[in-house]
């Protein structure tokens, strides 16, 4: 008897249908995102959080804590309230206070119990402070200004006459800063360049004594610039006095009350009288100032103008190294080099490339860039030199060590987009006569250019997060110029650099207030993400273009 | 020519020759099939004068002859003249001793079924199997008189004299009036004038000047596929080449641009040489001049169109052009 058909009830085996796998791998893809979604939305979160100005609070502490304390308040802005689980004690919530101060307290933070508060106020009066080295929450008492009676700060002219004298403050220590990094500056480095000249006629006149006119000549264009260097000294000298002329007095929580000079302030904020419009207004100034200016207080104050700007100028020379050559590496695998063992073992040679740890290649560079290229240059070019100028650490060092990390990931992408161009392309560009040079040159590379600037985006993003090569191979935790200023040749190679990297590392392990640089860590982690992304968005946006113009369709 | 040739080469004059006396000898089948047409007004090719059909030589180790009509007679003057061509792939051999020659400014259809080596004949043309390393040949193809498979020739300027168009239309990325004058460009023209000129003759040649006048550069990935294919056609005739060959250059597009495409080919007639493949016969009919007839690696007839299409002198071509097999 023949079995009967299968009855249409019988439904397909779970197993086959394959539903499953299916979940299984959405599963996948939902642990990836909500890594990537978590971390990032921890690093905006609390990257932005840095900015936002927080409200100074008087908390009244109850009877047990005022004898602790031995003060009925506190002032401090409020960062925080958390858990904390003590042994025994169960689960208590505390707050994480900024006190501020730290010149008075040694510390500018602090933890109190939820349970210690009495009451919280906003004061109106109470203000924040930012000097260059700390941060102060307290009330104003009193400004002295040269030549004028004190103004209380009750008095109706105060405010004006506190603005006008911070505003002169600024402008001051601006005119200070260019004065002494761009005038001094140029002025150092003709002096030096006048010394290795005299060095240089020197050693070409061997045991002869050297041409006196010209000895005489750069000895006389010596004491010139040192003379200059003078005026320009006591220049500096005049208006660093004229910064401490004025003085802002000041009364903090307890009482005590301190003076300051008024060039030590960097800006007074009234927190407690700012609306939201007002809060966030100082949101975006403090992140204007975070991306605009220099670091102080060894990098956990102030902006990182520098590491940014250094981060920047190393990843645009990385592309400018890696893309041709990897490119131009590709093109010779994937068009003239002829299949086999060969080229098998290159290519996979470049794909172990990758895999090798970042700090081999910094060790690499720091032996065959800095120590050896770098160091013949200096025997050839810079004979009478003072110090190493390519023979240590710096930026173009740097670039190259990176770019050497990151061309596998450039002759990847290039040859794949180079195997995608069609057949029929190139068969017709060489019926048309054409050489085979002329067709990869005409043909082939306008059609793959979209998958190049591909590979391009891949390793600029690989290379601006990279940290552990740059620590050996010129990243520094501050630089005093930049790769790239107003003196010429402009572009200094040559220099040392600061690093978005290096400065979170450096703020995260290395900061002598670890609290104080913990919202930095986060900010700087946000604009190091900023930058990548924003790089990427601009080469996406060259691609996108690239392939609008030739529409291929192969990608 | 690589030195492994020429044992080949003595092989295969050493069969033409035998095969000779073969082809002479009596076909025992001539009619085995029944016959064709009744209205026949000349019986086919006999076997006295040397034809069978290509299966039954093959079967009988004979070389085949391939019918040439009177009309193209290989000692008349041509463009293009194959003379004994054979060509492989590694070991399998793809043509067998093709011999035809192409009359000035005529359309020559090559028909057969697939892997007949109807493209692999015009990809010899212009030595674009040269790209495949196991391809070896003998014999010899002359273009204007001047030999092709030479060690003397420089494929890059000969390709220069050739143009072709493909099966699929390849457009280059980019502008449409860059893509016509490529070839141009590659001879070292610079002339704006010189371009433009070219350009707008070559675009008017291929009936694409009046719908692209406008966005001559724009990109010529967004012209439709039809479009597409008589861009490519602008820019073979562009360098005004002394033979166009086209391989399949319709079957990847729509009837309506296949009419145009096909009405294109047929007023290139007087002006150009056209060698086409197709394996779509009504096209072969309606474009042509002449049409070749291979049927396995091998040239069975070669005549005027009409003759091939109505009456044809070999049974295999019968067959073929009535559709019996293929």
């Amino acid at each position: 008897m023949p079995s009967p058909p299968p009855s249409p009830q019988n439904r397909t085996p779970l197993l086959a249908s394959g539903e499953p796998f299916v979940w299984l791998t959405g599963m996948g893809l939902v642990v990836g995102l909500a890594m990537v979604v978590v971390l990032l939305g921890l690093i905006v979160y609390k990257g932005l959080e840095a900015f936002w100005p927080h409200r100074v609070a008087r908390i009244e502490l109850t009877t047990s804590a005022q004898e602790r304390e031995g003060a009925p308040f506190l002032v401090a802005m409020v960062i925080e309230s958390r858990h904390k689980k003590a042994p025994g004690e169960g689960d208590r919530e505390e707050l994480y206070l900024q006190t501020g101060n730290k010149d008075f307290f040694g510390s500018g933070f602090r933890y109190l119990d939820a349970d210690e508060v009495a009451s919280i106020s906003y004061p109106p009066d109470e203000v924040v402070i930012e000097q260059i080295e700390y941060l102060t929450i307290g009330t104003l008492v009193s400004l002295q200004r040269p030549g004028a009676a004190p103004i209380e700060a009750e008095a109706p002219g105060f405010l004006p006459a506190l603005k006008e004298t911070l505003a002169a403050a600024r402008a001051r220590s601006a005119e200070i800063e260019h004065l002494e990094k761009v005038r001094i500056g140029d002025n150092a480095a003709r002096i030096q360049a006048l010394r290795i000249e005299r060095k240089r006629l020197e050693r070409v006149a061997g045991d002869a004594p050297p041409d006196p006119a010209a000895i005489a000549s750069i000895d006389e264009q010596t004491a010139e610039l040192q003379s200059a260097f003078e005026g320009m000294a006591a220049e500096a000298r005049a208006l660093r006095a004229e910064q401490d002329a004025s003085t802002l007095t000041y009364r903090i929580a307890d009482g005590r009350e301190k003076s300051i000079v008024a060039g030590q302030v960097v800006h007074v904020t009234w927190p407690n009288q700012m609306g939201f419009a007002g809060r966030l207004g100082q949101f975006f100034k403090n992140m204007w100032a975070f991306v605009s200016e220099n670091p102080r207080e060894a990098n956990t104050a102030g902006g990182i103008f520098p590491a940014l700007f250094g981060t920047f100028v190393m990843t645009v020379i990385l592309s400018i190294a890696v893309t041709p050559f990897g490119v131009i590496a590709a093109i010779y695998l994937r068009e003239y080099a002829k299949e086999g063992l060969v080229v098998r073992t290159v290519r996979i040679a470049i794909n172990n490339l990758a895999g090798v740890p970042s700090i081999v290649f910094g060790v690499f560079g720091l032996g065959f860039f800095v120590y050896g290229l770098g160091g013949s240059i200096d025997r050839l070019f810079y004979p009478d030199s003072e110090g190493p100028v390519f023979g240590t650490g710096g930026i173009l060092w740097a670039s190259l060590t990176l770019a050497l990390m990151t061309v596998p990931v450039v002759i990847v992408a290039t040859e794949e987009s180079l195997a995608a161009v069609s057949r029929g392309v190139r068969e017709g560009s060489l019926a048309c006569g054409a050489s085979k040079w002329q067709t990869i040159q005409r043909v082939v590379l306008p059609a793959a250019g979209p998958g190049i600037i591909t590979g391009m985006i891949l390793a600029m993003a690989r290379g601006a997060g990279e940290v552990a090569p740059l620590m050996i191979v010129g990243v520094v935790k501050w630089a005093e110029t930049l790769p790239v200023d107003t003196t010429a040749p402009f572009l200094h190679l040559d220099r040392k650099f600061m690093h978005l990297g290096f400065h979170i590392f450096d703020l995260a392990f290395q900061s002598p207030d670890s609290e104080a640089a913990r919202p930095m860590v986060f900010a700087s982690t946000l604009l190091l993400i900023t930058l990548v992304v924003t790089m990427n968005l601009g080469a996406i946006f060259i691609r996108e273009r690239l392939r609008r113009k030739y529409a291929t369709g192969a990608f | 020519m690589s030195p492994t040739e020429t044992p080949r080469k003595a092989v295969l004059h050493a069969s033409a020759s035998s095969s000779a006396g073969d082809g002479n000898g009596p076909d025992t089948k001539p009619i085995a099939r029944g016959s064709l047409l009744a209205d026949r007004e000349t019986p086919f090719v006999s076997t006295e004068s040397g034809q069978g059909s290509v299966i039954d030589s093959i079967a009988e180790h004979r070389r085949f002859q391939a019918v040439v009509h009177p009309e193209l007679a290989h000692d008349l003057p041509h463009v293009l003249r194959v003379e004994d061509f054979s060509l492989y792939y590694g070991a399998a051999q793809a043509l067998h001793g093709v011999t035809m020659a192409v009359p000035q400014h005529k359309v020559v259809a090559l028909i057969g079924p697939s892997g007949c080596g109807k493209s692999t004949l015009l990809r010899s043309v212009n030595r674009l199997n040269d790209l495949i390393d196991s391809v070896r040949t003998t014999g010899n193809m002359l273009l204007n008189d001047r030999p092709i498979f030479d060690t003397k020739t420089d494929v890059i300027s000969l390709r220069k004299r050739i143009g072709m168009v493909f099966q699929k239309s390849n457009p280059f990325p980019k502008s449409i009036f860059e893509n016509v004058v490529y070839g141009l460009r590659l001879m070292g023209e610079k002339r704006r004038g010189v371009l433009q000129e070219v350009c707008e003759r070559s675009l008017r040649d291929a009936a694409l000047w009046g719908e692209v006048k406008d966005r001559l550069h724009d990109s010529a990935l967004a012209l439709s596929g039809g479009q597409q294919q008589r861009l490519c056609i602008a820019r073979a005739v562009a360098t005004r080449p002394e033979i166009l060959l086209m391989d399949e250059p319709c079957s990847a597009l729509d009837p309506i641009a296949t009419a145009k495409v096909e009405e294109l080919i047929h007023s290139l007639r007087g002006s150009y040489t056209v060698l086409i493949v197709t394996h779509n016969m009504q096209q072969a009919a309606r474009v042509s001049d002449h049409t070749a007839f291979m049927y396995l690696g091998r040239l069975v007839e070669y005549g005027p169109t009409e003759a091939i299409f109505r009456n044809p002198r070999c049974r295999d071509t019968q067959d073929y052009v009535t559709g019996r097999f293929g």
